[in-house]
């Protein structure tokens, strides 16, 4: 099981904003995206995710591998903790939503409703979702904005147990969550605005 | 995909107004018609099925634009394209939730107010049925208008505008077949044709729509 | 989309599709583009002359029967503009030829102006030979239906900001939109029966209106047909141009990032 990417270009509203990118990530480890604002790590996650399509290069993984995490976190105010949960789990297939609550500290919020949680409480149920989705690799998308300093050694505490078990994360992050992962820097893959990107890039043909 | 029908029912429940706003948006429009065009009952009558699918379609319009806008703004939509379900499934899923929500009260609902518009015995039955079997058209044409625009910040009036002329036809042949049944006239044909445009819809739009979603999250 | 680049590579159609680059399609329309004016006016111009000051007043008609030299081919070309968008539209899908998307684009708007010169003429001519400006007649309700998609198209165009999802999802409504259409001019006649005469313009010697009205509209529908052509590239290089610009101005910015 692994994620491996190859001479990846990607861009943002028909513009190449990394090129020529590449890695590996296999099983039992923790790549963490780095790079400034507006560098297109949102970018890239949304297109190994499926969301849009590469201009250029490879992408293989497994099928049904990809749990992706965005800014986001897609919850039903009117739904309680508990349902928004059931509703991913079985979206996902899968039915146990116990340990998720247990892991993000969720049980004694259950039964309120996610318009009645905080910022910080609603992105652990965010993350909770990740949980139940049973998918062994992790997109993340800055998946600790709003949570606090105990809220992110769960969260890292869940990264750990979840590639401890064979699985495997890409998050694009700043902080340093404490967990024992690779450093991969996009700053350098940034498309030269000059050169001719992919043949796809749909305003190329106008340049 | 049922569980995401399952969440769409309970939100529109919960949420409130949903629910009721379409049909009492119906009501308005057939007690204002009255008021309109004057009491005589004769003239009511004729108008009565036009006036009510009239009525049903705008009163369907009004809840377009909800479809997908709440999802894509909390996220849920890019969550929903990366999760295991096909969005094809996930529109029509969707356009049921709509449906059952907005066309089959305003289906059940039409014969009653056929009543204020005085509507023949006769016509209840037809208005119902050529409802019954129309109405899924509109939520579906409505879906494929909201999938277009879902990623708009006022997308409500071009939505109304985009949908408008692509409901013509189940229009036309549901309230022609009402009229034609309700006079006695022969009404096999344009039924037909409009039970043909209902499953057509059905068949061949959450593919469309499907397509735009994707477009639309890129 | 991947697939799509790939045929592109070794296809034996690759000549024809080459026309469609921005670039040699900029090049190409600009030679020929004064051919097809200069053959627009030729036609379009005596056509005209010919129908309005040259053809003799139709019994019962008086002299506004001269209007259809702008109503017939006006209203022909309306069609045949929602056609050609349509094609360019699948071209655009299928081929991701960016030219096929604006050529689209300008087409709609060729083709919504025709539509209301259409509308507008037959409303001037309605009202001596049946009374009555508008009538909801099976043709002008198809036409006022077209307005409507036309308009609707164009919103959308307008609406999007992204000019590559603007152009994918104009095209998914375009080619519904067809359906749905055709649909709608099928029913308006299950509706009503309508005014219109039927079939004036057919090739049927019996029911055809006489040669002298006939041969000067033929004249006119060519003119118009090139008219639609000019307009049509004109507009579509106007759209290239616009795309380039919106290119050139994106690169800028990522160079000031």
């Amino acid at each position: 099981m692994e994620l491996l990417v190859e001479g990846l270009t990607v861009a943002r509203g028909g513009v190449p904003v990394l090129e020529n990118l590449g890695f590996r990530l296999s099983s039992g480890q923790v790549l963490v995206l780095r790079g400034p604002n507006g560098s297109g790590k949102t970018t890239l996650l949304r297109t190994l995710a499926g969301l849009q399509p590469p201009l250029a290069g490879e992408i293989s993984l497994p099928p049904e591998a990809i749990a992706y995490g965005a800014h986001a976190d897609g919850l039903k105010g009117q739904l309680s903790v508990a349902e928004n949960l059931a509703f991913w789990a079985s979206v996902y297939g899968t039915r146990d939503i116990e340990r998720a609550l247990v892991d993000m500290n969720l049980v004694a919020l259950r039964d309120r409703p996610a318009a009645n949680l905080s910022a910080g409480q609603k992105r652990r149920l965010g993350l909770a979702r990740l949980l139940v989705t049973g998918r062994p690799i992790w997109l993340l998308d800055e998946p600790t904005v709003s949570l606090d300093a105990a809220s992110v050694a769960l969260f890292a505490d869940a990264v750990r147990a979840h590639v401890a078990a064979g699985g495997a994360a890409l998050i694009a992050t700043h902080i340093d969550l404490g967990l024992d992962a690779a450093i991969f820097d996009v700053t350098p893959f940034k498309a030269d605005p000059d050169a001719t990107a992919g043949d796809g890039a749909f305003d190329e043909a106008f340049l | 995909m049922i569980a995401l029908l399952i969440r769409d029912l309970r939100l529109t429940f919960r949420a409130g107004g949903g629910f009721g706003l379409g049909l009492a948006f119906f009501l308005i429009v057939t007690v204002l018609v009255p008021f309109g065009v004057g009491p005589e009952s004769a003239l009511l009558a004729r108008i009565a099925p036009g006036i009510l699918w009239v009525g049903a379609l705008l009163a369907c319009l009004l809840s377009l634009d909800r479809i997908f806008q709440l999802d894509f703004e909390d996220g849920s939509l890019d969550l929903l394209a990366t999760a295991p379900v096909p969005m094809e499934g996930a529109v029509a899923m969707k356009a049921l939730a709509h449906w059952l929500t907005t066309g089959l009260p305003l289906t059940l609902a039409a014969p009653f107010f056929g009543g204020l518009m005085s509507l023949p015995t006769a016509g209840f039955l037809w208005v119902f049925v050529t409802l019954l079997i129309g109405t899924p058209a509109l939520s579906m044409i409505g879906t494929f208008g909201a999938a277009l625009t879902v990623g708009l910040k006022r997308g409500g009036l071009l939505l109304s505008l985009l949908v408008l002329p692509l409901y013509i036809p189940t229009l036309l042949f549901g309230a022609e077949t009402a009229r034609r049944a309700i006079m006695g006239m022969e009404y096999a044909q344009t039924f037909a044709i409009l039970a043909g445009v209902s499953a057509g819809s059905i068949a061949i739009l959450p593919f469309a729509a499907a397509a735009a979603i994707r477009i639309n999250l890129r | 989309m991947e697939d799509t680049r790939v045929r592109q590579h070794n296809d034996r159609w690759n000549w024809f599709w080459a026309w469609a680059n921005p670039v040699k399609f900029m090049a190409w329309t600009g030679k020929a583009l004064p051919w097809f004016i200069g053959l627009t006016l030729i036609t379009l111009v005596p056509g005209l002359i010919w129908g309005f000051f040259f053809t003799p007043e139709a019994e019962g008609f008086g002299s506004s029967v001269k209007i259809i030299y702008v109503h017939v081919p006006s209203a022909f070309m309306a069609i045949q503009a929602w056609g050609m968008m349509v094609v360019a539209s699948l071209i655009w899908l299928i081929r991701r030829h960016h030219v096929g998307a604006l050529a689209a684009k300008g087409a709609a708007l060729v083709g919504l102006t025709m539509t209301v010169i259409a509308l507008i003429t037959g409303a001037i001519w309605g009202e001596p030979m049946w009374g009555t400006y508008w009538a909801w007649d099976p043709r002008l309700t198809s036409f006022l239906i077209l307005f409507l998609f036309y308009i609707g198209y164009m919103a959308l165009w307008a609406a999007i900001e992204n000019p590559d999802t603007a152009a994918d999802l104009t095209s998914v409504l375009a080619i519904v939109g067809s359906v749905f259409a055709f649909l709608s001019r099928y029913a308006v006649n299950f509706w009503n029966q309508g005014l219109h005469q039927g079939a004036s313009l057919s090739l049927d010697k019996e029911e055809n209106v006489a040669d002298v009205f006939w041969q000067p509209l033929v004249l006119t529908l060519v003119g118009f047909g090139l008219l639609f052509v000019v307009l049509v590239l004109v507009r579509a290089r106007t759209e290239v141009r616009k795309r380039r610009v919106h290119a050139l101005m994106t690169r800028e910015r990522m160079r000031d990032a």
